[in-house]
């Protein structure tokens, strides 16, 4: 098993034959991801190394029977390129895109609660089954096959975490990305849940960082619903207060978006805090044997 | 991105919201007209982007345009040091001259993002005048939220609800329910990050007035707010914050240590911070490159570290995914060739194209400092420092 992408997954590319789609696209391929279809408006008819560009994603889904979609669609379309996905039927999208206006954001998120679809992202890494099927940016070569599960609202520091596992060799289950920006379609609690469920899925890595209130949500979900192991680390800790965090923003939280506040929640819940950055893959060898 | 308060009553002005009458001056002799034709009573504040002018002397209520005309002289050209500026201040460019107004009650009206339920959402409370923040720490019961459907706006039904929440006599109802409504369509239409009233004054004639406002903007939507991009005062930025932005570097701010930063990703970012901190340095600067592919980017980006004064060692931790690390080295070796570079340089590289960018930085014969894992490197920057 794993969660969310395996060899099942038909993945469609939006945005395929620009810089960055083409680039990756070839990587998501080259990591073994059977990348059917991709879709560019105005491109249809043409191919990258033998991949169909269509139009729109509807004609994509019907020809190629997609169930993926992975979107690299500069900013100023990108939420449009969402609900076109999310309408053509894909249950899995996952929005690679950064800097979509978060009015964007708040349109497509009332949009998609009516429909069973799940957005990962965006602002993302996108997200990856060790050895069986890559739908991200991630550089494939760091992950090895395994049984820990890593989610994190951070891209690179992802991969750090993922680079550190593998080097303690500690596998990986998936590792998903689920983006830095204020309005997110998958959160920590969507994960966990998911890993918690997940068979091959042993234990988990989870990786945060200041600002809003997902890591205290997913402590009070880990508290009563998990049954693995969690380690997990906070970015942000040495942020000077107040410089990113905007002003009445942080009202709805009131002081929650502390560092120190969700290591105490996690804490409390039963996670095991690496306090350090680089220590992550360490803490996680220590838990697994602390386990067996 | 933020703007004045002039600049900010301006807009919810023309969004039908109503302001005190005024004007904002560049000159002591501008203020002391403004302050003729409004007559009577004015109230002289300085524009600056920081909160907590009244305490530091940036507000002043004066009785005849001589003594507008004294007051502005006095703040246009200085540094104003409130609670949320640095030691050194905010520079002064502006006055804004507005008519004294009798105030009756002072409330509060804020409109905000709520990242958890995806939606806007309407903070009012009659607690207003005072540091929200506070407000909301010690008696969040005072403050009314009303979350609102972007698809179909501020209904009726919800700005008459926020109304009766801040306890309106009906006289002020309706202008309270335009002004609720108003504001939304400006936060909507504008991509506002915050759109804040705070006073929204009651007066004692039965006005509505926005005594005060504040307005920041989604910097992701700049691409289609070129009018709000225009409000832009570079002078209440730090300088070398400035220069970043103007070479398309988003996410920089300047730090008080010695260790300057190159990271990409803002996570990562925040995890160097972090890893210096428990290594025992300091970070300079925090400056997320981002995922751009551009060689010019990252000399640009080397350039901004290298001429911080402060700088002792420079710190590049790229783990790259979508950006490339042979770009990275690219640029690290060609910035070399462009400037001298007077702190040692600490390099690691991990991830996508990481042995094409070790292969390009070895053939370069730089007397780098590399290292290979995130600790060591962050011991080694330390070390350098």
């Amino acid at each position: 098993m794993s969660i969310l992408v395996d060899k099942d997954t038909r993945l469609l590319v939006q945005g395929i034959t620009g810089g960055e789609g083409s680039f990756h696209t070839r990587r998501c391929v080259a990591y073994g991801t059977n990348v059917v279809a991709g879709v560019t408006p105005g491109k249809g008819g043409t191919d990258l190394d033998g991949i169909p560009v269509y139009n729109t994603v509807d004609r994509a889904v019907a020809e190629m029977k997609a169930n993926a979609s992975i979107i690299f669609v500069p900013a100023p379309f990108a939420a449009d390129s969402i609900l076109e996905a999310a309408d053509a039927g894909i249950p899995l999208i996952v929005c690679i895109t950064e800097g979509i206006p978060t009015m964007d954001m708040v349109m497509v998120s009332r949009h998609l609660k009516y429909m069973d679809v799940r957005l990962i992202g965006p602002n993302c890494p996108g997200l990856l089954s060790a050895g069986k099927c890559k739908v991200g940016i991630m550089s494939g070569d760091i992950f090895l096959e395994g049984n820990v599960g890593v989610v994190s609202r951070s891209g690179t520091l992802t991969y750090e975490a993922v680079n550190q596992l593998t080097e303690q060799r500690i596998g990986q289950s998936t590792c998903v990305g689920l983006g830095g920006d204020p309005i997110i379609g998958t959160v920590f609690i969507d994960v966990l849940e998911m890993f918690e469920k997940d068979p091959q899925t042993e234990a988990v890595v989870m990786i945060g960082e200041i600002g809003g209130v997902q890591e205290q949500r997913a402590a009070e979900f880990i508290k009563g619903h998990m049954t693995k192991p969690v380690v997990a680390f906070i970015a942000g800790a040495s942020a000077p207060p107040g410089r990113r965090m905007g002003h009445a923003g942080a009202i709805i939280t009131g002081s929650s978006g502390r560092a120190q506040d969700k290591i105490a929640a996690l804490e409390a819940a039963g996670v095991t805090i690496s306090t350090s950055p680089a220590e992550i893959g360490t803490t996680m060898k220590k838990v697994l044997a602390a386990n067996n | 991105m933020k703007v004045h308060e002039y600049q900010a009553k301006q807009l919810l002005a023309q969004y039908g919201v109503p302001v005190p009458r005024g004007s904002v001056a560049k000159t002591a002799a501008e203020a002391k007209k403004i302050a003729a034709d409004i007559g009577g009573k004015v109230v002289v504040k300085a524009q600056v982007h920081a909160g907590g002018r009244g305490k530091a002397g940036g507000i002043k209520v004066v009785s005849s345009p001589e003594e507008a005309e004294k007051a502005a002289g006095e703040m246009i050209g200085s540094m104003l040091v409130t609670h949320q500026t640095s030691a050194e201040g905010a520079l002064v460019n502006a006055v804004l001259v507005e008519e004294a107004i009798d105030v009756e009650r002072e409330l509060y009206l804020g409109i905000v993002i709520d990242g958890v339920i995806g939606m806007p959402v309407v903070m009012a409370s009659e607690a207003g005048g005072m540091d929200i923040e506070e407000v909301a720490r010690t008696s969040p019961d005072k403050i009314f939220k009303t979350y609102i459907d972007p698809g179909v706006g501020v209904h009726a039904f919800r700005a008459r609800g926020i109304s009766f929440d801040l306890n309106l006599e009906q006289a002020q109802r309706r202008a309270a329910t335009e002004t609720i409504t108003n504001l939304y369509k400006l936060f909507e239409a504008k991509d506002c990050s915050l759109a804040e009233i705070n006073p929204l004054v009651i007066t004692t004639d039965g006005r509505v007035l926005a005594a005060d406002a504040k307005l920041n903007f989604d910097d992701n939507a700049a691409f289609r707010q070129k009018d709000i991009e225009e409000l832009r005062d570079t002078a209440q930025e730090d300088p070398l914050e400035v220069e970043a932005k103007g070479k398309g570097i988003e996410n920089y701010i300047k730090l008080d240590g010695n260790i300057g930063c190159l990271v990409n990703g803002a996570g990562l970012a925040m995890a160097v911070l972090d890893l210096l901190k428990l290594a025992g340095g300091n970070a300079a600067n925090f400056l997320d490159i981002g995922t751009i592919n551009d060689v010019e980017r990252v000399i640009q980006a080397i350039e901004i570290i290298n001429s911080d004064p402060d700088v002792k060692a420079i710190f590049i931790n790229i783990f790259g995914g979508m950006a490339r690390t042979d770009v990275i080295a690219q640029g690290i070796v060609e910035a070399h060739q462009r400037m001298e570079i007077k702190s040692p340089v600490v390099v690691r590289l991990a991830g996508t194209n990481v042995d094409e960018g070790d292969r390009i930085l070895k053939e370069s014969g730089l007397n780098l400092i590399r290292a290979y894992s995130f600790k060591e490197a962050a011991e080694k920057a330390v070390a350098a420092a």
